[in-house]
């Protein structure tokens, strides 16, 4: 039987993985890969709470969730892109001007 | 029976799509792994009884977003293996241990919740009859009609900000500091001229 606590140890684990790109990689493209995983995990993690207490909310919140994920990566990817023209690299130490 | 098994079969399914997008050196390979990620995570929506948000899922994440990585990858040079070199060894070791501190807690919170009382008037019993996208039309356009409009404008917005930062004259015009760069460049090419 496929509990509710399954599903949101799924979630952690996932969303884990997304933590782990965030703080590893360097390439923006990635850090965006990353970001994508870490809102799939929370997606999973609110519907399966509403599938198991019945409440449409938690679908709610995900479909919301879908919809600023989807333009975060309009405007992201436009300045990626944009940085790129720029710098000529997407590297994240690129970003870098103050010498901290 | 089937529920188990095909939990099981998408959890390691995307568990290691993720981790290869989160590992692989080739970013063509991360973004496909990560559309099949997608899609698989639609499955467990599907699990999950709630079918709208997989099919929108499949949808947007499959066909909006990552169509629009590869479009906007074909801008940055995909071919090579990126080289990464990291500086500091200690933040990263600490940002591992942090984010291993924080999985303990994620994954011991809902033991500890289990009692956790919902008082919500979504629970109405009658909202569940119907198919669920049903449901979710009935709810989305009852209770949450502002957030929804509300997304509607900031799509919208979103897509004219794409349009411009990707724009063609981007270089000369509009965005950041290149408009003090172009006028700088003008001033100068006058005074050339005077002289």
């Amino acid at each position: 039987m496929i509990t509710l606590t399954h599903y949101l140890v799924l979630s952690a684990i996932l969303f884990v993985i997304g933590l782990v790109g965030v703080i590893r990689r360097k390439n923006l493209l990635m850090l965006f890969f990353s970001t994508e995983i870490l809102l799939n995990a929370v997606n999973i993690g609110f519907v399966a709470i509403g599938n198991f207490y019945a409440d449409l909310t938690g679908q709610m919140f995900a479909f919301f969730i879908i919809a600023v994920a989807a333009s975060e990566v309009a405007v992201g990817l436009g300045l990626l892109v944009f940085w790129y023209k720029k710098e000529g690299s997407i590297d994240l130490d690129t970003l870098q001007r103050m010498k901290g | 029976m089937y529920e188990i098994i095909a939990f099981y079969l998408f959890s390691a399914l995307t568990i290691w799509m993720f981790l290869i997008v989160v590992l692989s050196k080739n970013a063509l390979y991360s973004m496909s792994a990560l559309a099949a990620g997608m899609i698989l995570i639609s499955g467990f929506f599907f699990l999950l009884n709630a079918s709208f948000l997989g099919v929108v899922q499949i949808i947007v994440y499959t066909g909006a977003v990552m169509a629009l990585y590869a479009f906007g990858m074909m801008f940055l040079d995909t071919t090579q293996d990126i080289k990464e070199d990291v500086h500091s060894p200690k933040i990263i070791y600490g940002l591992w241990i942090a984010s291993a501190v924080l999985v303990v807690f994620m994954v011991t919170a809902p033991f500890a919740a289990e009692h956790l009382a919902l008082d919500s008037p979504l629970s109405d019993p009658k909202l569940w009859d119907g198919s669920n996208p049903q449901q979710v039309g009935v709810v989305l356009f009852t209770k949450y009609l502002i957030p929804f409009e509300l997304a509607a404008v900031m799509l919208l917005v979103a897509m004219i900000a794409g349009i411009i930062l990707v724009g063609k004259k981007m270089d000369q015009s509009i965005t950041m500091a290149s408009i003090n760069d172009t006028k700088v460049e003008e001033e100068e090419f006058h005074i050339k001229e005077e002289k």
